[in-house]
């Protein structure tokens, strides 16, 4: 069975083959790895819908594109991911978090309860965007979870701030980053737990966020529960899950999880926010969101009706700094036109926008290009890294008009 | 064996809390003769699925690369002679050639 006469059996929808929903191909990633695809399936984790999954332990599970179609994605749909395979069930009533480090003079433990009574709460409308979503597309291909386009979402947080938690801890001047760990652990003692850690401003920022409750409800558990960092703008690997312990250091954090992995090559991406503690001469942690849209009305291959108005519709979203603009070309690039641009959730959220036109007869190939508000857009040429981060190139989407 | 025997208890464990992800079981591995040393040296820390999304566009130097990078940063115990057969299994079955 050819792709094409795949999509037509599917009529669009989900098939059931022994228990299990297969894809609908018209939904995936074109250019993922041939393994990525083989092995995928729509799989419901416990409290969970049907979401992509890249592999089951770790649970590392993305969110259909025909999702973000909605600019809060729902907790029961939004993205999973773990680095490591032990991920306790932690009881509400007895977790606990603790506050100190060498640069805190007054080192404190907090219950869930005493931090939801004891601190003024705050809330954020944020995109949480895995460092490595469209890892899957990067050519040449790279090692790690091949993701396609869902490993991240929209969600209201609510919390407190994380500077109040701090400045309570007798955080000092002598900080430089403020280091989080979580209650997951590898399989074995050997391997490196995954202990994050920001630079103290970033940390001390009123948006910064130890959030308990997500889109109303509390966090799910596979989402990080009881508690996790929120950290609006950068990338979700500060976003520590299952929070429990922040530490304020006077040292720059050593270890895997900051020395090698999530680290860019400097010079090569236009962010802004520089983590100058861990600074090499030739890499960089990860830092920004970049400015990316996702287009989620149309899909590759779709045959449309030639003369009658199809409304392009997608979302727009960068580190914090606003969606000024998003332009459409339905002629492979050759020309732009300005989309609509929707609601504004506010300036860490998803942004929706909309562009219609009519399709002559023939092929159109539609993209989608968001400007920030420092005037940042998306590449039109991949800015290869080996770990295949930063991944904002246009989509290339094509529709045949009959 | 010790070790290998720890390893596939501790993945046995993990697998009766996390219980719906007892669906990795149906992962179907390539059937060759180093397939149980895949298993022994692996399975204990990370599901199989790993390795077939990440095929097949890595050639011998990259698998090396990644079967050290298991062993000397996350502490896999694998032997020197496991790891010599994993990097054969894993260019040939999961790989691409040079």
């Amino acid at each position: 069975m050819d792709r094409r006469s795949f999509v037509r059996g599917v009529a669009g929808g989900m098939a059931l083959a022994g228990g299990q929903l297969l894809l609908p191909r018209s939904l995936l990633a074109a250019g993922l790895p041939s393994g990525a695809l083989e092995s995928e399936e729509l799989f419901a984790l416990p409290g969970k819908q049907p979401l992509i999954k890249r592999s089951f332990r770790p649970p590392n599970f993305e969110t259909p594109v025909a999702q973000f179609s909605d600019v809060i994605t729902p907790n029961d749909r939004f993205f999973v991911r773990w680095h490591l395979a032990s991920i306790p069930q932690v009881d509400p009533r007895e977790w606990r978090l603790s506050i100190g480090g060498d640069a805190a003079s007054q080192p404190f433990e907090l219950s869930l309860e005493q931090l939801q009574r004891d601190f003024e709460h705050a809330e954020v409308v944020a995109v949480c965007a895995c460092s490595g979503n469209r890892r899957g597309l990067s050519d040449p291909h790279v090692f790690g979870v091949q993701w396609g386009y869902g490993a991240m979402g929209n969600a209201r947080w609510k919390g407190v701030r994380l500077k109040d938690v701090l400045a309570k801890a007798g955080i000092g001047k002598d900080a430089v980053e403020v280091a989080f760990n979580g209650a997951d652990s590898g399989a074995l003692e050997a391997t490196p737990d995954f202990v994050k850690s920001v630079p103290a401003w970033k940390a001390m920022d009123e948006n910064t966020l130890i959030a308990w409750e997500m889109n109303g409800e509390p966090i799910p558990h596979w989402n990080g529960a009881p508690a996790r960092i929120v950290v609006p703008g950068w990338t979700a690997t500060y976003w520590m899950k299952q929070v429990v312990s922040i530490r304020a250091l006077a040292q720059p954090l050593a270890g895997f999880w900051m020395s090698k992995a999530y680290r860019i090559p400097r010079g090569k991406f236009a962010t802004v926010d520089r983590f100058t503690t861990q600074e090499t001469a030739e890499n960089t942690p990860i830092t920004e969101i970049v400015v990316n849209s996702l287009i989620t009305s149309v899909s590759d291959g779709q045959r449309v009706k030639a003369g009658a108005p199809l409304a392009v519709k997608g979302i727009a979203w960068d580190a914090g700094y606003g969606i000024r603009s998003v332009d459409v070309s339905v002629d492979g690039g050759r020309s732009w036109q300005s989309a609509q641009l929707g609601a504004d959730p506010g300036r860490f959220s998803f942004r929706p926008w909309q562009y219609v036109f009519k399709p002559s007869r023939g092929k159109h190939v539609v993209s989608a290009r968001a400007t920030n508000g420092l005037g940042s857009s998306q590449t039109d040429q991949l800015i290869f890294n080996p770990a295949g981060y930063n991944n904002n190139i246009l989509q290339r989407i094509g529709v045949e008009a009959a | 064996m010790k070790a290998t025997q720890a390893l596939l208890a501790s993945a046995a464990a993990l697998l009766a809390c996390t219980g719906a992800l007892a669906d990795e079981t149906r992962i179907r591995m390539a059937d060759a003769p180093e397939k149980p040393v895949l298993i022994a040296n692996c399975s204990g820390c990370h599901s199989l699925d790993y390795v077939q999304m990440n095929s097949r566009f890595i050639k011998r130097a990259g698998w090396e690369a990644e079967v050290k990078k298991m062993v000397s940063v996350m502490g896999a115990p694998v032997s020197e002679a496991d790891a010599a057969k994993l990097v054969d299994y894993l260019t040939r079955e999961y790989g691409v050639a040079e």
